[in-house]
């Protein structure tokens, strides 16, 4: 204590700190091993299951999974077909693959558009007095569409076009992410500008102006670190509704086109067979759910591994 | 220091006054105002302290961030070194900062619980010099070493501290620019007794080592007494009293002065005065402040003209400035035997010129 010249604690990234915290709650760890599982799955997957998963082969349709076999010796199974057909004798594994990329795709793709279009919306009116007004009445005006049908004239109005200027496969990508996208950053926005409101006047945002900190990096070095935890809040739970808004789409016929693999497209298609072929709804759906839930603990687990007074106890 | 001829004044406000709107209704229209701070008129001498005591809510502290321009005043004039920034936009402000920084009342919340105090003491820094980035760090080590933090704890967060760590890191941010002027607000009310003696002695040396100047509000009389070389007392948004420490203490003259002393304990029971100048009633709302002298609701001496007229601030003595009708310099130059007519008259005609 008495030596001055004893230099700052030996000097270690933050970042090694937030790992360790991070490490510490199971939930997250997890959490991860399963993101990076499913996402290593839907990546190099399809390299190692070279099947193509449009390919229609009606003579091994409706296929059970290989492990029905366990308990049904007179099932259709084939290690041809490892998680079975379905009715059109497409293989349900590169389904579940090709099925995957575009629903991860879209889901963390939107997921970032919302969480940075609400994020930003929410500081600009918690912190600039002039804006709230317009923001958050221009906010409560998205809240009050119905989300559903303006979905559907979006994709009726832009479809073509943008299928037309992108080509088939990105140009309803980027409808369903932009749909998705501006049609879902409200809570976020109104939580963040909540969190900025009460922010703005604690005495750390004073001290920084009898300093003489502009508003943009008051905003970047005071404001955003400190709303970091709802938002990340906003952003998991994000992830979760923009599958399965994707999802419903699908479903309603204007998501992707048919031949174009998602996880709740596969879901919803075997919706009506459920009772014959159960599996045909509970992989892609425990694939939904278990990917939803690993980002939400992970974060949980970053929540709690980003703020300082937590770390360390 | 009592000798106020030599020194000139650093800091100089004019009629301050801060309104804070108040807003009603379904259509949010204006319906009124706190009138926090109500035109107060002070100097602070340079290398001084300046105590600025009064109770809760009684605009000391708007006073002191109004002298900052942390708000956007609603009247008056305050001039800082020379400078006039009663009015000045806050972007041709922001080159002035340095020369006048803060201390805040709770150290727990005015430091961003997300930066290592490193980062903390360094944001000025960053904001006002184009130091290197190991000049910089080089320079927060320093600071810290002036306030009594080991510089080992350079990378730790604000929760990592105790309260009177946290009010040192508070203190090397403010002095990180090497600022001609600091505003105490209330540094040393959250900290517990034994912290409070080395806060202030901290900062009691940094004025000495640093020629610094303060106005330091507090509640807290005997700590404003140690340190304070003038002292202001304010009430209802504004000052009643404004005078050199031992006079003041010695001898109050404005009423509420007095009431306010009397309640400050006596630790030595022999000396403890008998009689205390109870006042009763609350302070009135800001907002509604009464017609007339703003203490008359509760004045043990009222009289009928303080609930009609409002009393200005007189000189009654040296360097003592009263705003009571009943405080004249006639009736104060027989009740105070040190304070005799022709040094008053000198000292009138000094502060004409």
């Amino acid at each position: 204590m008495t030596d001055a010249t004893q230099q700052p604690d030996r000097v270690r990234s933050q970042w090694w700190d937030i790992w360790d915290q991070f490490k510490t709650h199971r939930g997250a760890v997890i959490g991860l091993g399963f993101l990076i599982f499913i996402t290593l799955f839907v990546l190099l997957g399809p390299l190692l299951w070279q099947v193509d998963p449009g390919k229609l082969d009606i003579r091994n349709k409706d296929m059970r999974p290989i492990y029905t076999i366990l308990w049904d010796s007179e099932a259709k199974v084939s290690w041809a077909k490892p998680l079975g057909s379905d009715n059109l004798g497409r293989d349900i594994l590169a389904n579940l693959m090709q099925g995957g990329r575009i629903s991860m795709a879209v889901g963390w793709t939107a997921m970032l558009l919302s969480v940075i279009l609400g994020t930003l919306i929410g500081v600009l009116a918690g912190y600039f007095k002039r804006l709230d007004g317009l923001l958050m009445r221009f906010t409560d005006l998205v809240l009050a569409l119905p989300l559903l049908p303006l979905l559907l004239v979006m994709m009726l109005l832009f479809r073509d076009s943008l299928r037309a200027t992108f080509g088939p496969e990105n140009g309803i990508f980027i409808l369903i992410v932009v749909a998705i996208g501006i049609t879902s950053w409200m809570q976020t926005a109104r939580i963040v500008r909540g969190d900025v409101l009460a922010l703005k006047e604690r005495e750390f945002v004073l001290a920084a102006r009898s300093i003489g900190t502009p508003s943009r990096r008051m905003i970047t070095r005071h404001i955003l670190p400190n709303v970091l935890s709802p938002i990340m809040v906003s952003a998991t739970l994000g992830l979760a509704t923009a599958i399965i808004t994707e999802s419903a789409l699908s479903f309603l016929g204007l998501g992707f086109p048919s031949d174009f693999p998602t996880w709740g497209k596969i879901l919803f298609d075997s919706v009506d067979r459920m009772t014959n072929y159960p599996e045909r709804v509970i992989w892609p759906g425990l694939c939904i759910s278990l990917t939803v839930l690993a980002v939400n603990y992970i974060g949980d687990g970053l929540r709690d591994a980003l703020d300082p007074r937590i770390r360390g106890q | 220091m009592l000798d106020d001829t030599n020194a000139k004044p650093l800091v100089s406000v004019r009629d301050l006054k801060m309104h804070f709107p108040i807003h009603a209704g379904l259509l949010r229209r204006r319906v009124g105002e706190v009138k926090a701070v109500d035109g107060v008129s002070f100097d602070v001498m340079e290398g001084e302290t300046l105590g600025l005591v009064g109770e809760s809510g009684c605009g000391k502290s708007t006073c002191g961030r109004a002298v900052l321009r942390l708000y956007d005043i609603t009247a008056g004039e305050i001039s800082i070194d020379g400078v006039e920034i009663g009015q000045m936009d806050q972007s041709r402000l922001r080159s002035k900062r340095p020369t006048m920084q803060m201390v805040f009342q709770d150290p727990q919340a005015s430091l961003n619980p997300r930066m290592p105090v490193r980062d903390i003491i360094q944001e000025p820094l960053d904001e006002h010099t184009n130091l290197s980035l190991s000049e910089k760090r080089e320079k927060v080590l320093e600071l810290m070493d002036a306030v009594g933090l080991n510089r080992k704890f350079a990378t730790r967060f604000p929760h990592a501290f105790s309260g009177g760590q946290r009010q040192r890191i508070g203190i090397a941010r403010a002095l990180a620019l090497n600022p001609k002027f600091i505003v105490c607000d209330e540094p040393i009310a959250a900290l517990d007794v034994s912290i409070q003696a080395q806060v202030v002695n901290l900062l009691e040396d940094l004025q000495e080592k640093l020629g610094l100047t303060y106005l330091f509000i507090s509640h807290d009389l005997s700590m404003v007494r140690h340190i304070a070389t003038r002292v202001a007392v304010m009430y209802l948004g504004r000052i009643v009293e404004l005078a050199p420490r031992e006079a003041l203490y010695a001898e109050p003259l404005h009423p509420y002065t007095k009431a306010l002393l009397s309640a400050v304990p006596e630790p030595n029971p022999a000396l403890a005065q008998k009689q205390r100048v109870v006042l009763t009633g609350d302070v009135p709302s800001p907002s509604n402040p009464p017609k007339g002298c703003n203490f008359c609701t509760r004045c043990p001496v009222v009289q009928d003209i303080c609930r009609t007229d409002d009393p200005e601030t007189r000189e009654v003595q040296p360097g003592r400035f009263v705003a009571c009708h009943f405080v004249t310099p006639e009736t104060t130059t027989t009740a105070d035997p040190t304070a005799g007519p022709r040094s008053q008259e000198l000292n009138q005609q000094g502060e004409e010129t």
